[in-house]
């Protein structure tokens, strides 16, 4: 089903993702996924955490910028034609995909994505009704 | 339409022009007699009383600066008199040390009037009730408004600023019909009244506003979460207080009270007179104070005045809202840039919290490099990059049509933005020029 990703506003300079990452791990909060989508300017870090109330409270502590947004994490077949496979249920549906990017680990032998769509509700039923399976959040933060 | 003095507020331009007149040569000669920093200045530009003879001889005169009431702290500029005298106001501004003004019987008199004509104006009276929620005290903005509230026999409730839950509380309570206090408290209030749940139990008609900058937009944010109508009022305690401009009903500008308060625009770099309608610095002279008259003040605020009759029928000229400070101005590739422009701006992008912003002026091979910082906040920042291009380009495009020159935006991270003091310092110039 759907779960928690924390989106975080970045200046694109040097050592600009250390304190972020520092607080994190002061407070023993795990990231299980992780990206950065940037211009020469600014950039978005993308996180799922174990805890995204607590990373969500260190981080406004510590004066950073940071939006909650419902993703979905999907579970496919590490072999080649699994993602399009995801990707064609959801242009069946008139689902758009803003972005995706992977987990750092696996859930039953299986590769996790993230994946971020228009309608996220309408996606995970899509899915669960093609018979993929989108992992929980107990599954993730166990990561 | 309501007015408090008809006669004086629709009086015809030519008979303002000669009440003016006739005041000025009075003012003029009491001063040379009774305030020595005047008479010196005549004499050092070979000036006597008697070559002041109309309006017209205006501009002959010597301007006054807000240093003059430093220098002759604290009695040295009053010219009556301080057994004359009734009440002192005071203000110790931002840099160095406090100012102090004085008022006759008549002074306080002729400022209440300044004020129950606004009120008036905004359909106040005798059955209102009329919350002044500025400080009380040497800061003229809660007397002010309460002189003004008392004239027209409205039941004041002198509240004085601070303790919001006891504010909103007692407007509920007493069934506050009109409100007083700055712009920015004002907003604070409406927010908290929100939040306790109470909006509709206000039953605000008109609120006065003034004494710090304001925008339209805040006007609008403010109206909306008061269910009132905010009006805009101007004043400096060198001149009398609040109330020396204020707006009618149609809000368009604030009527100067001319037959006290003479306005002049001039050009803040040659002290040239320009021009109604003409952007520049705004002067005032005051001729009918008795206590602490000043003539031709510089008060440093740039802005605009509108010689165009307006709609409710009074006379007397509006100006627009001051646009800034000439002090704050910056040029920069030969355009006046005023820090509130951005602020304005900003504003108009980020809802009802201006975000944090750094303007950083500099030279490089003989042009000027013009970037404005702004700091990210929650309600701009959005988890897609094509937002926040988006965000960015449109707040340069907004201050390319605001201000007519190009700046470079930065989004910058939160609180990255210096302070001191808890300001921001908003203006970073390092051209060495
Ligand atoms: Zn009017």
């Amino acid at each position: 089903m759907l779960i928690k990703q924390l989106s975080v506003f970045t200046e694109n300079k040097p050592g600009g993702l250390a304190p972020i990452i520092e607080t994190l791990g002061k407070s023993n909060i795990d990231i299980s996924a992780l990206s950065l989508a940037d211009t020469s300017e600014y950039g978005i870090l993308r996180l799922i955490v174990n805890n995204s109330e607590l990373a969500v409270t260190v981080l406004k502590e510590i004066g950073v910028v940071v939006k909650v947004t419902d993703v979905l994490a999907v579970a496919m077949d590490d072999t080649p034609g699994g993602l399009s496979k995801i990707l064609e249920i959801f242009v069946h549906k008139n689902i758009n995909v803003d972005y995706m990017y992977a987990f750092v680990g696996s859930v039953n032998n299986k590769a996790l994505m993230v994946v971020k769509v228009s309608e996220p509700e309408a996606a995970a039923k899509a899915l669960a009704d093609a018979g993929i399976s989108t992992a929980e959040a107990k599954d993730i933060y166990r990561i | 339409m309501a007015m408090w003095q008809k006669e004086i507020e629709t009086m015809p331009r030519e008979e303002i022009k000669k009440l003016q007149s006739e005041r000025l040569v009075w003012q003029v000669k009491r001063m040379y007699e009774n305030v020595e920093l005047f008479r010196r200045r005549m004499d050092e530009k070979g000036l006597k009383p008697s070559d002041i003879t109309s309006v017209d001889d205006l501009p002959k005169l010597p301007f006054s600066y807000k240093q003059d009431l430093r220098d002759w702290y604290p009695y040295g500029l009053f010219a009556v008199p301080t057994h004359d005298i009734v009440r002192v106001h005071a203000s110790s501004g931002t840099t160095g040390k406090k100012i102090v003004v004085g008022y006759t019987e008549k002074d306080i008199k002729d400022w209440d009037d300044c004020v129950a004509r606004m009120m008036t104006a905004l359909g106040l009276g005798k059955d209102d009730f009329v919350q002044v929620s500025y400080g009380y005290g040497l800061f003229t903005g809660g007397l002010g408004a309460h002189g003004g509230a008392t004239a027209i026999g409205a039941t004041v409730i002198p509240m004085s600023s601070g303790n919001t839950h006891n504010q909103i509380q007692t407007m509920v309570d007493f069934g506050s019909t009109a409100l007083c206090c700055t712009p920015s408290y004002a907003l604070y209030l409406g927010e908290s009244a929100e939040e306790l749940g109470v909006t509709d139990k206000l039953q605000l008609k008109a609120g006065i506003f003034g004494a710090e900058p304001w925008t339209e937009d805040m006007r609008h944010a403010i109206e909306d979460k008061l269910g009132l109508k905010a009006y805009d009022i101007y004043g400096l305690s060198e001149i009398m207080g609040p109330g020396v401009a204020c707006e009618c009903e149609y809000q368009a500008g604030m009527h100067v009270w001319e037959d006290m308060f003479i306005p002049e625009i001039i050009d803040p770099d040659t002290g040239e007179v320009l021009p109604y309608g003409e952007q520049g610095e705004l002067v005032f002279t005051t001729i009918t104070k008795e206590g602490f008259p000043l003539i031709r003040y510089r008060t440093r605020d740039i802005c605009q005045l509108i010689a165009e009759p307006c709609k409710c029928g009074r006379t007397h000229i509006r100006m627009k809202k001051p646009c800034g400070r000439s002090d704050d101005m910056l040029i920069i590739r030969g355009v006046n840039v005023f820090p509130s422009q951005i602020e304005e701006v900003l504003m108009s992008i980020g809802g009802d919290i201006t975000p944090n912003y750094q303007i950083v002026v500099d030279r490089v091979n003989n042009t000027d490099t013009f970037d404005v910082n702004v700091e990210m906040s929650e309600s701009l920042f959005a988890d897609d990059v094509k937002s926040i291009e988006k965000l960015e380009k449109s707040i340069t495009q907004k201050l390319r049509d605001v201000l007519g020159i190009g700046a470079n935006v930065h989004l910058v991270n939160p609180k990255s933005i210096q302070r001191s003091e808890g300001k921001a310092k908003r203006v970073i110039d390092n051209r060495k020029l």
